[in-house]
């Protein structure tokens, strides 16, 4: 994949393969500019690939993929919706919720969605009127909505405090849980990655390659506390051993 | 509203009017100025209450033509607009014409109007029609165009069609804009139908203040003034009002000060 045309063009990513299995929790490291970012458009079909392959469930990816859900950095909440107007955004575009959508017919779902990440009272709010981390909870529920066979993620937590962080780190670890969602989450925060995923994934400085393939193999259900094991911390140097920069 | 906001907003602007009224009606009386050259407010009131038959009727009909305009205005400004908003060459072709169209003073454009349509109130609906609908234009296209490209990616990433991210993204985040262009919009249309009726027509108070003039009734002519100022105002406060109603998202930082 390159940004840019001819000789003036950014290489982003080379040569990457990856593997994600049903219900598998997969997370992407690695140094800033590395391409983390655009091999998650790759996959999602925001961004065409300028050369090779790209196949999710063995079909090739030629436009964005409608079995996705998305959440970026940003929550990228519409400000004249509220929390509830927003999560129902995917079912007015995806089919088949397209047809025959309702707000009726699919608020109870979508709060049902909100309550399970701690927003049970929030529905009616608007975006301006949530905590950063509630915009991110909202985004997540958004992303989750439409039932997407993979959710990806793209730093999602990178602009908020580290203790909203952890908070929703155990949020998204419980909905992965109860919803056996695929997830590939993209991150330079490697207790992040290694806290949450069942693999980690590294990748090198432009042109981006995967160098690593690290399985975590912590047990889960993982608490917090697991965050401070010497298992854990071992993992988390050994990464970031692997990245430099 | 509580008692700072309401001394603010409704007792500090009636304070103002009145003073700006007394000062001027003192200055009058003081240095003695004639009738013909300013009329003091006393004077102009007079007149106001003394032709409120014929300046009412008058009112009307600038007020209705105003309103026409205005209102063929803001149906084909956000059309086009929003044409010009949805496709680049669209707006690379349309935009340098409306800028030329633009700039044409639309007093240069009334006697053509009037040779078409003859005397009467639709030159004067037309030249605020004219007048008023490219502030609506430019405002809506350029909401369409800062329309932050993340917000049009959650949409993308969904696989939604062009049409889908103009009708959930594109359009409600360009009403601010367009809500705020018919502020600008209701005043210009204003001035379009007045200039309009001074150059030609046989009713309203641009027509009226102009047999005024002619016949040296100057306080006519004031008072005229005078109606004009608060039709303004109206109309103005009308569409603030219309663009607080739907647009209340995008202030809200005022609401919590």
């Amino acid at each position: 994949m390159a940004y840019g045309r001819g000789a003036a063009a950014v290489k982003a990513i080379e040569d990457v393969s990856l593997e994600i299995a049903r219900g598998e929790f997969i997370a992407v490291v690695g140094p800033s500019g590395c391409g983390k970012s655009s091999l998650m458009r790759l996959i999602s079909g925001l961004h065409p690939p300028a050369a090779g392959a790209l196949t999710v469930e063995g079909k090739p990816v030629d436009g964005p993929l409608k079995s996705v859900g998305m959440a970026f950095q940003n929550s990228n909440l519409l400000p004249w919706r509220n929390a509830l107007e927003n999560v129902l955004l995917p079912l007015e575009i995806v089919e088949p919720y397209r047809s025959g959508f309702s707000k009726q017919k699919y608020a109870p779902k979508a709060k049902s969605l909100l309550e399970s990440v701690g927003l049970q009272g929030f529905s009616e709010k608007y975006p301006w009127e949530l905590s950063g981390g509630m915009q991110q909870r909202t985004s997540i529920c958004r992303a989750l909505i439409h039932e997407p066979e993979i959710l990806m993620l793209d730093e999602p937590f990178g602009a908020l405090d580290a203790f909203t962080r952890e908070e929703l780190w155990c949020a998204l670890r419980d909905l992965q849980a109860a919803r056996k969602v695929t997830v590939m989450l993209v991150t330079h925060d490697l207790r992040e990655a290694v806290f949450l995923a069942d693999t980690v994934y590294v990748m090198s400085a432009r042109p981006g390659r995967i160098v690593k393939r690290r399985d975590v193999g912590l047990p889960r259900p993982r608490d917090l506390d697991v965050t401070y094991t010497q298992q854990f911390q071992d993992i988390v140097h050994e990464l970031r051993g692997l990245i430099r920069g | 509203m509580d008692r700072r906001e309401l001394g603010i907003k409704v007792v500090s602007p009636a304070l103002f009017t009145v003073a700006l009224f007394v000062v001027w009606e003192i200055v009058c009386r003081a240095l003695n100025v004639p009738l013909t050259i300013l009329p003091a407010p006393s004077d102009v009131f007079a007149a106001l209450w003394q032709y409120r038959k014929p300046i009412v009727d008058n009112s009307w009909v600038t007020l209705w033509t105003t309103l026409a305009g205005f209102l063929i205005a803001t149906v084909f400004g956000l059309a086009l607009g929003i044409g010009v908003g949805w496709h680049r060459a669209l707006y690379a072709g349309i935009y340098p014409v409306l800028i030329g169209f633009n700039s044409i003073p639309k007093v240069a454009v009334v006697p053509v109007l009037i040779l078409w349509f003859g005397i009467g109130e639709i030159p004067a609906v037309m030249t605020a029609f004219l007048i008023s609908f490219f502030p609506i234009v430019v405002n809506v296209a350029t909401g369409l165009a800062t329309t932050e490209p993340e917000l049009e990616d959650v949409l993308r990433a969904l696989g939604a069609s062009k049409l889908d991210i103009m009708r959930k993204v594109g359009i409600p985040r360009s009403l601010p804009y367009f809500f705020g262009s018919l502020k600008v919009a209701i005043t210009l249309a204003f001035v379009g139908a007045v200039v309009s009726e001074t150059v030609g027509a046989n009713k309203g108070i641009g027509k009226l203040m102009l047999d005024a003039q002619a016949s040296f009734q100057v306080p006519i002519v004031f008072a005229g003034l005078l109606v004009l100022a608060v039709l303004g105002i109206l109309l103005y406060a009308g569409t603030a009002a219309i663009e607080a109603r739907f647009t209340g998202w995008a202030f809200r930082g005022q609401a919590n000060r």
